[in-house]
């Protein structure tokens, strides 16, 4: 196993069969964890003492608390986090079976009446005590703002339901082989008496602990989200405000200093999602004008109707949209550029527009080479057309058409 | 109208205010504010101003409580939103509710003048992004059209709207569609009554994301 720098015995997480111990244990000495369970499993048979050990360790010992990223990986056992291995499982029982066997077989006998209904029964325990450390686990999952990895709720009822059934079929029975029906009746009776009575007398407490957690709950979560609107305000607003204050001589920095925040607050506030609009037209055509507002310090209004996921084909669209924008940026003379995405059907069109200076298009040069090659010739090239509307004082509009590949 | 419209201005934002009033100058004839809902409801019907400016996002209802209440008793007042929101569905329902039109925060003083002089006048006010929103709402072939004359925009109607959505003035457009100013202000009117009329199931609960055809 690794060595962990953190010497601090915990039950493992990750490498277990029933709570971890073996596991953890076996972290912890630098031992493999066969060994330990199998020491632990021949324990079990000289008077119980394994198990007796294995209980106090299961008391005593913690989880290891994260066990996102603070638990040192698993080395040399990858693929192996959290799922015990269910052929050790199924190994471990055969084990158990073999030896209950044998023990029966060797006459180290207490009986069927009282062995099988205590077997039950201690099954029926360890199913609920280990439903109760995962809920554990994932309390400290969730405190961790780790995303809700509890299990199902139903999960969690059935395997509570079966525990809890599991062990009264133990206790009654073994009640009714000791003692015969009548006194098992009669005990069953008092045992649930006294139940009742304990719910009736600690109902209320307990109905007031739970809500006083879950208030506690709310009020953590309210104050992280406070904490982290306060963090992101002072990393983004405060800052640029302040650096704002600085460059108030500067009117072009600070329109951009401005604009770039508005762009990041609002992307924060709305939710503009950056993940799952990545491949689309109409967010490509919004990066590559908020990457030019940045360069030249020009607002740039996107406005698109409809949307398409991203090819080789739109691709090209969208950079010779940053490059007319470029172009409306560096030469018009303006402080804003418009531009208007429509995806209708087949036929995707891209208008990148400004009122500025514009140019008489039969007169350029041919080695101007941002229009003619990196817009048109892009174009071009990959089937689609570009018309470039411009003359001197009218401004200028670049018009990009391209039939989209079958969806 | 040849003299100034008269202009209340709603905003919860002090400094929005003051700066509104500062940059509209003596274009109009400011005659009140006010920061909330109810305030702005009983000093708009008292002063009965040509236009009401509105921001779309205010507590307790927004621009969209002052319209329906003004409304009720004033159907003569009419409204221009204003806003930084980018929501589509928040900005169409402020229409729906009455407006008439829709313009960003970020708008010039002259441009903002000229816009609440056109609804002074009974015009709508089609800034690039309601254009598209507007052709967004009417595009899903989806829905069903049950009344043509309100659930379908015209050829010409979509055509004066992608114009906008270009970032074409009315001017603009006319010279380019070769039609009258006049005639573009009336493909834009109609335009904002079908999208307060229509019962298209786009615009009463809008889709919030995009469409992906």
């Amino acid at each position: 196993m690794a060595r962990t720098d953190q010497r601090r015995l915990y039950r493992s997480a990750d490498d277990r069969i029933v709570a971890g111990v073996c596991g953890g244990l076996a972290e912890h000495l630098d031992i493999d964890v066969r060994a330990i369970r199998v020491a632990f499993a021949v324990l079990a048979f000289v008077g119980g003492t394994g198990l007796i050990l294995y209980a106090a360790f299961w008391a005593i010992v913690p989880q290891r608390p994260d066990v996102g990223e603070a638990a040192p990986p698993p080395t040399g056992r990858s693929g192996r986090r959290r799922r015990p291995d269910r052929g050790d499982l199924i190994a471990l029982c055969l084990l158990a079976a073999g030896v209950v066997l044998l023990v029966r077989q060797l006459g180290l006998w207490l009986g069927d009446a009282f062995v099988w209904p205590l077997l039950a029964a201690a099954v029926g325990v360890a199913i609920i005590w280990r439903q109760a450390d995962e809920s554990q686990r994932a309390r400290w999952a969730a405190s961790a703002r780790a995303p809700l990895t509890e299990r199902p709720a139903r999960v969690v009822a059935v395997r509570l339901a079966a525990g809890v059934v599991l062990v009264g079929i133990g206790i009654v029975w073994l009640l009714v082989s000791q003692d015969g029906l009548r006194a098992a009746t009669r005990g069953l009776l008092a045992v649930l008496a006294a139940v009742v009575g304990l719910a009736l007398i600690t109902g209320p407490w307990w109905w007031r602990l739970a809500r006083d957690l879950a208030d506690e709950r709310r009020a953590r979560v309210r104050a992280q989200e406070r904490a982290e609107l306060a963090a992101h305000l002072h990393d983004s607003v405060l800052q640029t405000l302040a650096l704002i204050q600085a460059k108030a001589n500067q009117p072009r920095q600070v329109q951009r200093l401005a604009r770039a925040q508005e762009r990041e607050l609002r992307t924060w506030l709305f939710g503009r999602p950056q993940q799952d609009g990545d491949g689309t037209l109409a967010r490509a055509v919004e990066a590559a004008a908020a990457e030019v507002e940045d360069l030249h310090a020009t607002s740039i209004d996107v406005v698109a109707v409809g949307d398409a996921r991203l090819d080789d084909r739109l691709a090209a669209v969208v950079a010779a949209a940053r490059e007319a924008m470029v172009n409306a940026a560096k030469f018009a003379g303006v402080e804003r550029v418009q531009v208007f995405v429509e995806v209708e059907g087949e036929r995707v069109t891209v208008f990148v527009r400004d009122r500025g200076v514009g140019f008489d298009p039969a007169s350029v040069d041919a080695d101007r080479r941002g229009v003619s090659e990196s817009i048109v010739g892009r174009m071009t090239r990959h089937g689609g057309v570009a018309v470039v509307r411009s003359s001197p004082g009218q401004g200028t509009e670049v018009e990009l058409t391209m039939t989209r590949t079958a969806p | 109208m040849t003299e100034k419209p008269s202009v209340f201005i709603v905003d919860d934002h002090h400094l929005f205010r003051s700066g509104v009033r500062a940059e509209l100058g003596d274009s109009v004839e400011v005659v009140g504010d006010a920061d909330e809902v109810a305030a702005a409801v009983e000093l708009i019907t008292e002063r009965k101003p040509d236009v009401v400016l509105v921001d779309v996002h205010m507590p307790d209802g927004g621009g969209r409580a002052v319209i329906e209440a003004v409304s009720a008793s004033d159907p003569g007042i009419r409204f221009l939103a204003i806003s930084v929101s980018d929501a589509a569905e928040d900005v169409i329902s402020v229409i729906r509710a009455g407006a008439r039109g829709y313009v960003t925060k970020t708008i010039s003083g002259p441009e903002l003048a000229d816009a609440i002089r056109r609804v002074a006048e009974g015009d709508a006010v089609f800034s690039p992004r309601l254009a598209g929103f507007v052709l967004d709402a009417f595009a899903g072939a989806d829905a069903p059209v049950v009344d043509p004359d309100l659930d379908q925009l015209t050829n010409r109607e979509r055509e004066v709207l992608r114009l906008i959505a270009r970032g074409y003035a009315y001017k603009e457009i006319a010279r380019r569609l070769e039609i009258s100013v006049k005639t573009v202000e009336t493909h834009v009117s109609a335009v904002l009554r079908k999208l307060q009329l229509s019962s298209r199931h786009e615009l009463t609960r809008w889709a919030a994301d995009r469409r992906l055809t």
